[in-house]
């Protein structure tokens, strides 16, 4: 790994702005969206933990296989939840067969 | 070889190789701590789907200002603990171990404000078991979600005490002199730790405390 150090500027840079993301996830919180809520709050959590994944744990100074591992890992996580709520989901879609 | 630096293992070529094997064996435990909060989180995502009302009921009756102040200050950590690292990196012994100390400063903030909100939840009868009670007419879907408030903030804030005691062990060595620009692994270790703690509550908050709260 080449010991890249993250100068404090940049550092304070993310602050700054993992800040400002929950500032404006507390205020959209408070404003009806219907279903656009939750997902708004889920992408902001997604890019807040971008910046900390990339900077604060400086993968993007990391080496292709240790991206490799941290990419692999939320992979898993996309298909322990995915394949888990196409079944919750989906069970009311279609009608159970007569006899069960 | 001319040198054999002396926090070197000997199985390694070099100390760019070892930082490279250990920092790898760190994110190979954070993944398997990422299934662990994923499978928390996938059965709150499917109880709530489940029972909507019940669990927006309980939602709402937390208090945002906390959870938005608890946010706040485990960014601020994350901060400090970024600075600590790059202080480690410099070789500047005074501010790496500045840096730590205040991480653990933060990081207690944050437990303090949970223990806080821990105890108006008993005060209210908030804590699942024999004495529980919720006003409205969703009481026992409620009654579900606090079992998914108290497990998963419980399991946070557990995360926490263990990284604040990583910590304490690590500014002691840091205090004596262990750490060096060349030599500074375990401090980096630990900040990928931290981080990642960070990462669960920047989930937690949304989940727990916002969603659901326009209704």
């Amino acid at each position: 790994m080449t010991h890249q150090i993250v100068s404090p500027k940049l550092c304070l840079l993310i602050f700054a702005i993992l800040m400002v993301l929950t500032a404006s996830n507390v205020g959209v919180a408070y404003v009806d969206l219907g279903r656009l809520n939750v997902i708004i709050a889920l992408s902001i959590a997604v890019c807040q933990a971008l910046l900390v994944i990339l900077y604060f744990m400086q993968v993007r100074y990391s080496s292709q296989l240790t991206k490799l591992v941290v990419v692999a890992g939320f992979c898993w996580l996309v298909l322990l939840i995915g394949l888990t709520l196409s079944d919750f989901l989906t069970r009311d879609w279609l009608p159970l067969p007569e006899g069960w | 070889m001319s040198e054999h630096p002396a926090a070197l293992a000997h199985q390694f070529d070099d100390i760019e190789q070892q930082h490279e094997a250990a920092s790898l064996g760190m994110w190979l435990f954070l993944v398997t701590e990422i299934m662990f909060f994923g499978g928390l989180f996938l059965g709150y995502t499917i109880y709530r789907s489940a029972y909507p009302n019940g669990f927006a009921a309980g939602s709402r009756s937390l208090d945002v200002k906390w959870g938005a102040i608890n946010t706040a200050v485990l960014i601020g950590s994350s901060l400090t603990m970024a600075l600590a690292v790059r202080a480690a990196q410099l070789g500047k012994r005074k501010a790496l171990v500045g840096f730590l100390l205040l991480t653990m400063l933060l990081g207690s903030v944050f437990l303090g404000i949970k223990v806080k909100e821990y105890d108006e939840k008993w005060v209210h009868h908030h804590v699942p078991g024999g004495s529980f009670h919720f006003e409205g007419p969703h009481a026992q879907e409620a009654h579900l979600f606090f079992v998914f408030y108290f497990f998963m903030t419980g399991m946070h804030a557990t995360h926490m005490v263990i990284g604040i005691g990583i910590f304490t062990v690590l500014t002691v060595k840091a205090w004596r002199g262990r750490f060096t620009s060349l030599y500074h692994t375990p401090i980096e270790l630990a900040a990928l730790y931290w981080d990642f703690v960070e990462i669960v509550w920047i989930f937690l908050f949304p989940l727990l405390y916002l969603i659901g709260r326009h209704q």
